[in-house]
C-alpha cells in the first residue's frame, strides 16, 4: 500500500472572540496562504480538498458552503466535507489518496465556538429523546465523568492540575495559544470548583480558530518538503452513546483505535483532551509512558477550536516530525460528549 | 491504485410525508437491515458505517450519528458522517466506495437519511439571516429563476416540464417504496396544478419525504463472492465550486461538467447515450432532467429538452431517466442522493423489479446540491471493469 | 483604513418545535412516564436499560422486552451546576447525576434539585419528582430529590411541553447566536445606512462584487477597490413566489429576482415591485425604491425593492453571460 505524508501545517491564532463569520473565511484565508507559501504549492496543485465544521456551531444551515470561497474554489476542485473534527476530514482526504485517485490533498476544519453558547449548543449532541430535552452541557457531563474518576482512585484532583500546569507551561511556547502560563500544582488546586469537581483550569478554553493540513503521497512528499511525516497508520472508533451504559472512565474507542494502529515507542503524543481528566483517560487507553512528551503544544487546554482541534493535533505532532524535534509522534481527535468517538494517528519522519 | 469495489446490497424504507410509526434509529434501521438481508452479511461482516445527511437543523440533532452509533452496528467500528449539501447521499456513497477501493476495509455499511416531519425544510433553509433580505423562499425560490434562465436559453417549450413530471410519477407508481403513487398523472394534470415558484409548478415539485437508504459495498473478494448479482463500481467522481461568482454559469455550471467529464475518462465511456442503459438524475424540479442531461453530457447544449420530448428518457426509450420515479416521487432530502446511486445498482443487479429497464448492464447515478455547486456522479456496471 | 469600526454583528435566533415520533421503544417508555411509571428494556446480555434503548449497545440487535423499575434510585456520579443554561431541568443552581433507578442495571442522567454541593454524594439515594401534568415526555420526571427530602420549594422548572398526539414527542430548540458580518461587508453595510451601493473589486479578477466579499470566490482573496454604483441596474432571472411557508416575511405573491446593479459584474436576489407580477421581464430595466431615509438601517432592507424605469430592456445578449 503507499503511504501519505503530511507536508504542511498552518493554523490561526487560537481566539476567545474572532471577528470573522462563522463561514471561517476570514480565519481560513490567512492560514490557506500561509500552508501554500510552506509548501511552494499552489490550490491548482492539491488533488483533493476535505474540510471539518458544523452547522449547528454558526446556526445555521449549509454554513460550510461559504468556507469554498476563501479556497476561490473555481475552476471546480474535487472536494468532500464531514460534519465532524478536520481530523475525520483528513481520514477521508487520507482515504483518497490511497485510492490513487489524487496525490495531494488539503485538509481544513474551522469553528467560531463563541457565535452561541457552546456548552449548551454541544448538548444537541445527546440522544435527542431521552436525553438532550434536558440539556446537559458538556462541561456538566464532563465533571460527572471526572468525578467517576476520582472517586474510584483511579486519578485524583492533583493529577487533573498537573495536567493543566504542564499544559499552560508549554502553551507559552506557543505563539497562537490562547492560554498559557507559569502556574503550580498548589496554586492551581487553590482556585475554585467551578464546575464541582472541576477547576476552571480542567476545562478548555472555549476558542475560534482553524486549521489547514497538506498531504501528499508518500512519492510525493519529498519533492515538496524535506522531511515530511508519513502517517504510519490512522485509525477511529466510535462508543456507544448511551453514557449510563459506559465505563466513562476508560475509553475503549481510543484504546481498540491504538491497538490498530500500532503505536511502538513515540516521542511525542498530541491529544485532544478538551478536559483534564480526559488526558489521563487517553494517555491509560493509548499506553502513553512517563517517557512520551505529552502535548507540547499545550494541547487544547491553551486553545480548543472546534472542528479543527483534532485536525490541528495531528497537525502539530506532524510539525515536530518534520521539523525533527520527534522521530515518531502520536497524534489524536476526539469528538462527541465524554470521548465518545476518537482517531489515532502514528507519524514518523519520513526516511 | 484504486481497487474494484462492487455495490452488494441496498435497501431503503416505504418513503412517507410523516414516518410517525419509527423514530430515526427505527426508520435508519429499516433500510439498514434491508440492505444487509440482501447483501447477505451480518454485523460481524461490517468494517466500518458511513453516515450521510442533510444539515443538522432539520432533524434539531447536533451530528445525530453519535447518537445513532448503537442503532448504526457502529459501536467500536469507525464511523463517518457526510454533509456536503444536497449531493451528500451521492457523496457518501462514494466515501464508503473508497474504503473499499483504498483496501482500507473489505465491506462498509453506508447509509443517509432525513427526517424531514421532525421539522420543517422550508423554515431550516429561510432562516432570515440579519442584514439580509428575506427573500428566501426554500429551494424553489432558489432554483426557480435558474429554471426561467434554462427555458429562455435553450427555447425550450413549456410542456418539457410537465411532461418530465408526469414520466417520474408514473416510473414512481411501479416503485413500492416511493412516497408518491401517482400512476394515473398525465401531463395536463401537471400543467393545471398551482403555480408554486413561477415558472415551478406545484406537480414540477419534489415531495417532502421522510426516508432513509443503506447500502452494503464490497471490496473485490466480496463482489466476487457474491452469488445474487452485485453492480461494480466502474467510476466516481465529485466536484464543487462556489455557489455565487462573477459569470458563473448557474444553469450549466462547470462543476458538474468537469465531474461528468471525468465520470466517462475514467469508466472508458466516450458516447453516453448509447453506452449508458438507465440513469438515476437528481430532479428535484422537473426542468432539471433537461437541464442535467446536457450538463451530464447526454446531449449538446440546449438539445437537452429534445431527449426529453422525443420520450426517450421514459421506460423503453433510448435512456430512461429516474426509472424509480426519482426524486419527483421521493424526497428524504439527504438519503436522496443515495437513492439515486443505489437505484442506479439496482438496475445492473437486475433487482429494480416493475421498473426494472431491460438489459441494463451500465447506469448512472447523480446527486447535486447546494446552488447547483456540488456533484457527486457513479458509474456501475454489471460486468468487473477491465 | 486602520482605524475601521469593528464588523457589524446582530442576534440570530433560531427556535423550533421538533417533533418527535417515537416508534414502539420509545413510545412505550414515554407512555409510561405519562402514567408515571418507569419501564426500563432488557438488553442482549440481560441488563436493564433505562431509559430505555432501542438497539442494543454490544450486539445492536433490536430490544423490545420490558420491565418495570422502581422510582428511587442510587447516584453513581453528580456534578455541580452552579450556572444552569436555559431549558435545563432546574433554573436555579442543582446537580447532575447518573442514577441508577432500583431494578435497572444502567444509569440515567438527571438532575437533582438540592442548594448547595454539600448535600451531594454519591451513593446516596433519590427519588423522582414528577410533573404537575405529564404529558408522556422525558420531562415528566421534572427532576429527582434526595429520597427523604421536603418538597416544599419547588424550583421554576420547565414544563413538559405540550403534545400533539400519542407517538410525538414535542422537543423546542432555541438557540441564540451571534452573527457577524465580514469586514468587506460591514464596509458595504454602513454606506448602505447612508444610502450608498458600494461594491468592491477583486485585485485579481477585477471582477466588481456588491456585497463585497471577504474571499472572492475565485481567487480566494478579500475583495478591496471600493466601486461606488448606482441604483439602477437589470433584471437577469426571477421567479414569482406563489407559496406560503412557515417563517416567511413576505406576503405572497411577489417576485424575486436577480438585480445586476450597472457597473457590477454579479447580481443579487431582491425584489420586484411597481408592476404586475407577470409583466416582469429577464432584462428589465429597474431602480431601487429606498424606505424612507428615518427608517435606514445598515442592512439591505433600507431598499424596499426594486421597480420598472420604464426604460427599453436590455438585449439577451448583453446579459447571458450573467445566468
Amino acid at each position: 500500500m503507499n503511504r501519505v505524508s503530511v507536508v504542511g501545517f498552518a493554523q490561526s491564532d487560537c481566539v476567545r472572540n474572532t471577528h470573522g463569520t462563522t463561514n471561517g473565511v476570514e480565519m481560513l484565508v490567512p492560514i490557506l496562504a500561509e500552508a501554500f507559501e510552506r509548501t511552494g504549492l499552489s490550490k491548482e496543485d492539491i488533488g483533493f480538498w476535505c474540510s471539518g465544521s458544523s452547522d449547528y456551531l454558526a446556526g445555521r444551515a449549509f454554513s460550510f458552503i461559504s468556507a469554498v470561497d476563501a479556497i476561490g474554489a473555481f475552476p471546480p476542485i474535487n472536494e468532500s466535507h464531514v460534519e465532524m473534527d478536520a481530523a475525520w476530514a483528513l481520514y477521508e482526504a487520507w482515504v483518497k489518496i490511497l485510492t490513487g485517485e489524487a496525490d495531494t490533498a488539503l485538509v481544513y476544519g474551522f469553528g467560531k465556538s463563541s457565535a452561541g453558547t457552546l456548552r449548551r449548543v454541544l448538548s444537541l449532541q445527546t440522544d435527542p429523546y431521552t436525553v438532550a430535552p434536558l440539556w446537559p452541557d458538556s462541561v456538566s457531563i464532563a465533571a460527572l465523568q471526572a468525578r467517576l474518576g476520582l472517586e474510584s482512585g483511579r486519578w485524583s484532583e492533583k493529577d487533573m492540575a498537573e495536567v493543566a500546569a504542564r499544559s499552560l507551561a508549554d502553551a507559552r511556547g506557543n505563539p497562537k495559544a490562547q492560554r498559557s502560563g507559569d502556574h503550580s500544582v498548589a496554586e492551581l488546586l487553590d482556585g475554585p470548583l467551578t464546575a464541582d469537581p472541576l477547576r476552571a483550569h480542567d476545562i478548555a478554553p472555549i476558542t475560534d480558530g482553524a486549521a489547514v493540513v497538506i498531504l501528499a503521497a508518500e512519492d510525493r512528499a519529498r519533492d515538496i518538503v524535506p522531511t515530511p511525516a508519513v502517517i504510519t497508520g490512522i485509525e477511529h472508533r466510535v462508543d456507544s452513546p448511551v453514557l449510563g451504559a459506559r465505563d466513562l472512565t476508560r475509553s475503549p474507542s481510543t484504546e481498540s483505535a491504538g491497538a490498530a494502529v500500532g503505536i511502538g515507542e513515540v516521542d511525542v503524543a498530541e491529544l485532544h483532551a478538551p478536559f483534564t481528566h480526559q488526558e489521563l483517560i487517553l494517555r491509560e487507553a493509548l499506553g502513553l509512558g512517563d517517557g512520551v512528551r505529552i502535548s507540547p503544544s499545550g494541547g487544547v487546554l491553551a486553545g480548543n477550536p472546534m472542528f479543527a482541534a483534532g485536525l490541528a493535533r495531528i497537525g502539530e505532532a506532524a510539525q515536530r516530525v518534520m521539523t525533527g524535534d520527534a522521530g515518531r509522534a502520536l497524534a489524536h481527535a476526539t469528538s462527541g460528549p465524554a470521548l465518545q468517538q476518537n482517531l489515532v494517528a502514528v507519524l514518523e519522519a519520513q526516511a | 491504485m484504486k481497487q474494484r469495489a462492487a455495490v452488494l446490497g441496498t435497501g431503503q424504507t416505504h418513503h412517507a410525508t410523516k414516518r410517525h410509526d419509527v423514530s430515526m434509529a427505527g426508520m435508519l434501521r429499516e433500510a439498514i437491515d434491508r440492505a444487509m438481508t440482501d447483501a447477505q452479511v451480518g454485523w460481524d461482516d461490517i468494517d466500518a458505517v458511513v453516515v450521510g445527511k442533510a444539515p443538522d437543523l432539520f432533524e434539531g440533532v447536533m451530528m445525530p450519528e453519535l447518537y445513532l452509533a448503537d442503532a448504526l452496528g457502529a459501536t467500536g467500528k469507525p464511523l463517518l458522517r457526510v454533509h456536503t449539501a444536497g449531493s451528500v447521499g451521492g457523496s457518501t456513497s462514494i466515501v464508503a466506495a473508497s474504503l473499499a477501493q483504498a483496501g482500507v476495509h473489505r465491506r462498509v455499511l453506508t447509509v443517509a437519511f432525513e427526517k424531514q416531519s421532525e421539522s420543517n425544510a422550508m423554515w431550516a433553509l429561510s432562516i432570515p439571516i440579519p442584514f439580509n433580505m428575506p427573500v428566501g423562499a426554500g429551494a424553489g425560490g432558489y432554483f426557480a429563476p435558474h429554471v426561467r434562465s434554462y427555458i429562455r436559453r435553450s427555447g425550450a417549450p413549456e410542456v418539457v416540464g410537465a411532461m418530465v413530471a408526469a414520466k417520474d410519477r408514473r416510473n414512481g407508481a411501479l416503485n413500492p417504496y416511493a412516497h408518491l403513487q401517482q400512476a394515473d398523472i398525465t401531463v395536463e394534470k401537471v400543467q393545471a396544478s398551482q403555480m408554486l415558484w413561477d415558472p415551478i409548478r406545484y406537480d414540477e415539485t419534489c415531495p417532502s419525504s421522510d426516508g432513509a437508504c443503506a447500502m452494503v459495498i464490497g471490496d473485490e473478494a466480496s463482489g466476487d463472492a457474491a452469488t445474487d448479482g452485485v453492480a461494480w463500481i466502474h467510476a466516481t467522481s465529485m466536484r464543487t465550486e462556489p455557489t455565487t461568482f462573477a459569470g458563473r454559469d448557474q444553469v450549466n455550471p462547470q462543476a458538474g461538467r468537469d465531474a461528468a467529464a471525468q465520470l466517462w475518462r475514467d469508466a472508458g465511456i466516450t458516447d453516453p447515450l448509447s453506452e449508458v442503459d438507465a440513469a438515476e438524475i437528481y430532479v428535484p424540479f422537473s426542468w432539471f432532467e433537461p437541464m442535467w442531461l446536457e450538463n451530464l453530457g447526454f446531449t449538446d447544449e440546449g438539445q437537452g429538452w429534445k431527449l426529453t420530448e422525443s420520450g426517450e428518457t421514459a421506460l423503453g426509450g433510448k435512456l430512461p431517466v429516474n426509472p424509480s420515479g426519482g426524486v419527483l416521487s421521493s424526497n428524504p432530502i439527504g438519503a436522496s442522493g443515495m437513492l439515486r446511486m443505489s437505484e442506479a445498482a439496482k438496475q445492473v443487479m437486475g433487482k429494480a423489479g416493475d421498473y426494472q429497464v431491460d438489459a441494463a448492464r451500465t447506469a448512472l447515478g447523480h446527486a447535486y446540491g447546494g446552488g447547483s455547486q456540488y456533484f457527486a456522479l457513479w458509474l456501475v456496471g454489471a460486468d468487473k471493469p477491465e | 483604513m486602520s482605524t475601521e469600526a469593528p464588523p457589524l454583528s446582530e442576534p440570530l435566533e433560531i427556535q423550533f418545535d421538533y417533533t418527535r415520533s417515537l416508534g414502539p421503544v420509545l413510545g412505550r417508555f414515554m407512555t409510561g412516564l405519562a402514567e408515571r411509571r418507569i419501564e426500563g428494556v432488557v438488553g442482549s446480555d440481560g441488563r436493564v436499560h433505562v431509559p430505555p434503548v432501542e438497539y442494543d449497545p454490544a450486539t445492536a440487535a433490536p430490544l423490545r422486552d420490558f420491565v418495570e423499575v422502581g422510582q428511587e434510585g442510587t447516584v453513581l456520579t453528580w456534578s455541580w451546576c452552579a450556572d444552569p443554561v436555559a431549558g435545563q431541568p432546574i433554573q436555579r443552581p442543582f446537580a447532575w447525576v447518573m442514577v441508577r433507578l432500583d431494578g435497572a442495571d444502567t444509569a440515567m442522567l438527571h438532575a437533582v434539585d438540592v442548594t448547595s454541593p454539600e448535600e451531594m454524594h454519591t451513593g446516596m439515594r433519590v427519588r423522582v419528582r414528577w410533573a404537575d401534568e405529564p404529558v408522556g415526555h422525558i420531562r415528566d420526571i421534572a427532576y429527582f430529590l434526595p429520597v427523604d427530602a421536603p418538597d416544599d420549594n419547588p424550583p421554576t422548572s420547565p414544563a413538559p411541553p405540550r403534545t400533539e398526539h400519542d407517538g410525538i414527542m414535542v422537543t423546542p430548540i432555541a438557540a441564540s447566536y451571534q452573527h457577524t458580518v465580514s469586514p468587506e461587508e460591514s464596509r458595504y453595510l454602513r454606506a448602505l445606512g447612508e444610502g450608498k451601493l458600494i461594491g468592491q473589486r477583486c485585485p485579481r479578477c477585477e471582477k466588481v462584487y456588491l456585497p463585497p466579499r471577504g474571499a472572492c470566490p475565485t481567487d480566494g482573496v478579500p475583495t478591496t477597490t471600493e466601486v461606488e454604483l448606482p441604483d439602477t441596474g437589470i433584471v437577469t432571472t426571477f421567479c414569482i413566489v406563489n407559496v406560503p411557508f412557515l417563517g416567511q416575511q413576505i406576503t405572497p405573491p411577489y417576485v424575486v429576482a436577480y438585480i445586476l446593479l450597472d457597473g457590477a459584474d454579479i447580481a443579487f436576489l431582491h425584489l420586484v415591485r411597481g408592476c404586475e407580477a407577470d409583466q416582469v421581464r429577464m432584462g428589465m430595466r429597474v431602480r431601487a425604491q429606498w424606505r424612507p431615509r428615518e427608517e435606514w438601517q445598515t442592512s439591505m432592507r433600507n431598499i424596499a425593492h426594486f421597480e420598472p424605469t420604464g426604460e427599453p430592456d436590455a438585449p439577451y445578449e448583453s446579459f447571458a453571460h450573467h445566468l
